[in-house]
């Protein structure tokens, strides 16, 4: 079987689910291998959740600089572990880190690119879902090596525990001429809620919430599910929420098991952004509202009056059951 | 200083976009099209730049004739000049040789200093077509900036993603690509609109920006679309009016599909 790249997202102590997610899916094309890429001593930490989720083989890339420079070190790893194995395939996160990276390799190695990838089969056949979700695109890579952004909850991580193997791939110092340097980052705050792309449960509010303090109704809802919080651009624009909790076009895309939009309208770019939800509830008091029509369970009806009688509602069941 | 600015022409998001029957690329022939937004904010950045610390201020655009209209709106908004790569074999060029017909544009003009981006077009997400850029031409990458600073040969940015923030700090020559935050793009003026009518556009094809070179393996499609199916339209659901009672009904429908 011939090797898949991984290339692994990470905190530098812990893997992200989304690389769990990619090697599940490269276990269809090949041997999953896992490119790790950070300051030395990280592969290390990490080999073994990688081997309990079936990398085969670990590479580590690692120097003191390979977190103080944007992408370059990444691409960089990943070009010499192509050069090293000959992967059938290179699998990334579709982030917005990762879509940078898999379209440098793609773009070096002369590459087949295929982003945002919901699925991918054992024929390397990728489901991407285009313009918002209003098309399914089933593409292949017909020439070149396949680079694949696939977007993270698109399928169930698997445990398949291996002996992984170590080897080390040499990094070259970074060409200070030709990379970015990070000087100064600023986590986003989550919190304790789960990463909006990666929840099961989203609740997202819109122009409707009217203000930054009745956002607190949002987070409590979301909380109550165990859900993240998203926003409306109309949202965002107003100031209620911050950007990186925008849903939509020229926000984030997601889709959920349950997407609950409070007081959002339902713009076509809204749309865009969480029209393939599994389950999509939304409250709006404007029998007009485009959303309501997408919606499997809509409810005509101030969000400050439903949405707190939700969360108390849901409280009740919890504490009955 | 020179600035170029890449910018897109694409199908309004406003309108119904769709993927044309016979191979699958986006069917320009029944979308409205226009100067993607982000691109606007990219040049007034660009504009910004120039009005600071002198600059000149080159439009680049890939696309079929119709892409003359949005050269003409960044000219009205300011620029100088434009070039637009206007080829049929670039017909659903993908993101490979889309990046590198434009890095191949960038290598044409003479003494690039900055290059700016949208950091995203709306009309293909993955917004990876700057950092390919960026790679082409080995210029570090600034991507998804929300703030910008030029100053004694460095840039600094501002990044924000969904990773959270970051400054990202480079020497000139150096690639910026924007997000929607970094300003309000200004209206092109009357006279800018007339103005624009004069400025110097030069038209190039593949041959010109890639002489001598085998057009079947630059243009190899790498990859092919096995089918293209619009997704049926999400059908309108349940729907209720709050008398009191919607929070309780809508905890039952929860729980009778088992979200809860």
């Amino acid at each position: 079987m011939p090797d898949v790249l991984v290339l692994v997202d990470h905190d530098g102590e812990r893997v992200h689910k989304s690389t769990y997610e990619l090697l599940t899916v490269a276990r269809r094309l090949g041997d999953p291998a896992a490119v790790v890429v950070g300051t030395p001593g990280t592969a290390a930490r990490l080999r073994e959740p990688l081997a309990r989720h079936g990398a085969t083989t670990v590479h580590a890339a690692e120097s003191t600089e390979a977190d103080e420079f944007l992408a370059t070190p990444a691409v960089e790893a990943l070009e010499l572990a192509v050069r090293e194995v000959s992967p059938a395939a290179v699998l990334v996160s579709a982030t917005t880190d990762g879509n940078e990276v898999a379209g440098r390799l793609a773009a070096r190695l002369d590459g087949g690119l295929l982003t945002d990838a919901v699925d991918v089969d054992s024929s390397g056949v990728a489901t991407q879902v285009v313009f918002g979700g209003s098309y399914t695109v089933r593409a292949q890579v017909t020439h070149g090596l396949p680079v694949i952004a696939l977007r993270p909850g698109s399928c169930e991580p698997e445990e398949r525990p291996v002996e992984a193997g170590e080897r080390e791939l040499a990094l070259p110092p970074v060409d200070r001429a030709a990379s970015a340097r990070i000087t100064a980052r600023r986590a986003a705050l989550a919190g304790d809620r789960p990463e909006l792309t990666e929840a099961t449960v989203v609740v997202s509010g819109g122009r409707g919430v009217a203000g930054a303090d009745g956002f607190k109704v949002v987070e409590q809802l979301a909380d109550a599910l165990g859900g993240a919080v998203g926003a409306s651009r109309a949202a965002v624009d107003a100031g209620y929420y911050p950007h990186q909790y925008q849903v939509g076009q020229t926000g984030k895309s997601v889709s959920p098991q349950l997407y609950i939009a409070l007081g959002i309208s339902g713009a076509i770019q809204h749309l865009a952004g969480m029209q393939t939800s599994k389950t999509i509830v939304a409250v709006n008091k404007d029998p007009e509202a485009p959303i309501l029509d997408v919606a499997d369970y809509a409810v005509v009806g101030d969000l400050f009056a439903v949405a707190p009688r939700l969360i108390q509602e849901v409280a009740v069941r919890r504490e009955a059951g | 200083m020179h600035i170029v600015v890449l910018v897109k022409q694409v199908p309004d998001t406003a309108a119904e976009r769709t993927l044309s029957e016979a191979d699958h690329t986006l069917d320009r022939e029944t979308a409205d099209l226009v100067l993607d937004e982000i691109n606007e904010r990219a040049t007034e950045e660009a504009l910004t730049l120039k009005e600071a610390v002198g600059a000149e201020v080159t439009v680049v655009s890939m696309g079929p004739g119709t892409a003359i209209d949005a050269i003409r709106k960044v000219l009205a908004m300011g620029a100088d000049r434009g070039l637009h790569i206007c080829d049929d074999r670039l017909h659903g060029a993908d993101a490979v040789t889309t990046a590198k017909t434009l890095a191949a544009a960038v290598r044409r003009l003479e003494d690039v200093d900055l290059v700016l981006a949208g950091n995203t077009t709306t009309d293909g997400q993955a917004g990876a077509v700057p950092a390919m850029v960026a790679d082409l031409l080995g210029l570090p990458q600034l991507t998804h900036a929300r703030e910008l600073t030029v100053d004694a040969g460095r840039v600094r940015a501002e990044r924000e993603t969904e990773n959270g923030e970051a400054t990202l700090d480079a020497p000139l020559p150096a690639l910026v690509s924007v997000t929607e935050k970094i300003n309000e793009p200004r209206y092109p003026s009357f006279k800018g609109i007339m103005a624009a009518k004069k400025k110097p556009v030069e038209t190039v094809d593949l041959d010109d920006l890639f002489p001598g070179v085998d057009d079947t393996g630059f243009l190899a499609t790498r990859t092919h679309v096995v089918d293209a199916v619009p997704r049926p339209a999400r059908a309108a659901g349940i729907r209720i009016t709050d008398d009191g009672s919607a929070g309780r009904q809508l905890v039952g429908y929860l729980i009778a599909q088992k979200l809860v």
